[in-house]
């Protein structure tokens, strides 16, 4: 079983590196130290992934998200709140399982071995609901409220907390860069501190970041109960023994909760069931006609 | 089976609701705000602005 479930691992981090290479293609920002300005920035990709990054061949959305409302002229994002309610609803969080470079960083982090894991701990529930708040205050409320005399709002998030901000642009960036190494100050030290506070929490926990602090992972959490790909439990073929539950990192109770808002579809579970009981259902289809797909 | 393909149509309805809304914001011009923020180097995000 453990083989099985290693090999089906190693399958989706091979897409999610595919993809995270397709979108960072601009390998000659890295050789140069700067970063594409071409058409395709014009367009968000579905994951966190910074658009400083000197590969970025796309926009974050949660960057977009806070330049559109930090902007003097425009205060609601249609645009990218209305890519991220297509995505979201075609996919919910199966992004954040195959398609967030940044998930991918810590997925191979966690593979590090360490002699104890944690799993779970008592403020585990209450912190997971931290990325809400995020979400709203500093991706949300501050662009929008605290802004400068011209109406315009820093993106809060990008400064004060992405860690991934940091770790694809901000370490090439300056490294490669002269002129940027004499900038830096201390939201340098903050964010890097915040990066390596990020890759030690991933070493240990599952994920720590999306399971906590991820704005991106909270919008596309309230997705994937109602999301056309989602997932379901054949409740006659279940045996109740748990397996699912056991196998999940994100500590997922799939008899209780098959489309958890926590669940990043990373598919862990579906390899563990003996019986073949959950399946990825797809809009209007049915491979069992009793299914909960809620 | 009924509440299944009713919130698989929930899905279809959001993500088409979804498309119209970006289509909106582009018509809007919302798109050359982030194509400019993108294709500039974001000196908060990098952590020196
Ligand atoms: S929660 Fe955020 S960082 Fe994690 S995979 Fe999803 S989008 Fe990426
Ligand atoms: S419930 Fe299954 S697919 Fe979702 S995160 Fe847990 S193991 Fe992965």
């Amino acid at each position: 079983m453990d083989k099985r479930k290693d090999a089906g691992s190693w399958n989706r981090h091979k897409i999610q590196a595919v993809w995270a290479l397709l979108t960072n293609s601009y390998l000659i920002g890295f050789a140069q130290g700067r970063i594409y300005k071409g058409s395709l920035k014009n367009l968000c990709l579905p994951g966190l992934s910074c658009y400083s990054c000197p590969g970025a061949v796309g926009s974050c959305p949660i960057g977009a998200m806070q330049a559109v409302i930090g902007s003097w002229n425009f205060k609601f994002p249609f645009y990218v709140a209305g890519f991220l309610l297509f995505a979201g609803a075609l996919m919910g969080r199966f992004v954040c399982g195959y398609l967030c470079p940044f998930g991918l960083f810590q997925d191979l982090l966690h593979k590090i071995p360490f002699p104890k894991k944690i799993k779970t701990f008592p403020a585990d529930a209450l912190l997971r609901k931290l990325k809400y708040v995020i979400l709203a205050v500093f991706v949300v409320l501050l662009p929008m409220v605290v802004v400068d005399i011209l109406g315009q709002g820093a993106p809060y998030f990008c400064k004060l907390i992405c860690p991934a901000g940091t770790l694809e642009g901000g370490l090439p960036l300056v490294l490669l860069n002269e002129s940027m190494r004499s900038a830096i100050g201390w939201l340098y030290v903050w964010k890097n501190a915040l990066l390596l506070l990020t890759i030690v929490a991933s070493v240990l926990i599952y994920r720590p970041f999306c399971k906590y602090i991820c704005p991106l992972g909270a919008v596309y959490s309230a997705f994937n109960s109602v999301a056309v790909f989602r997932y379901q439990l054949d409740q006659e073929a279940c045996i109740g023994c748990g397996a699912c539950a056991a196998s999940c990192e994100m500590q997922v109770d799939l008899i209780k909760h098959i489309n958890s808002p926590e669940c990043i579809r990373c598919g862990a579970c579906k390899r563990a069931c003996p019986v073949g009981a959950i399946h990825f259902r797809q809009a209007g289809k049915s491979r069992q006609s009793n299914t909960t797909g809620l | 089976m009924k509440r299944q393909l009713q919130s698989s149509k929930a899905g279809i309805l959001l993500a088409l609701a979804g498309l119209l809304m970006a289509g909106v914001g582009m018509h809007r011009g919302e798109m050359s705000t982030v194509f400019e923020k993108a294709v500039k180097i974001c000196m908060e995000c990098i952590g020196i602005g």
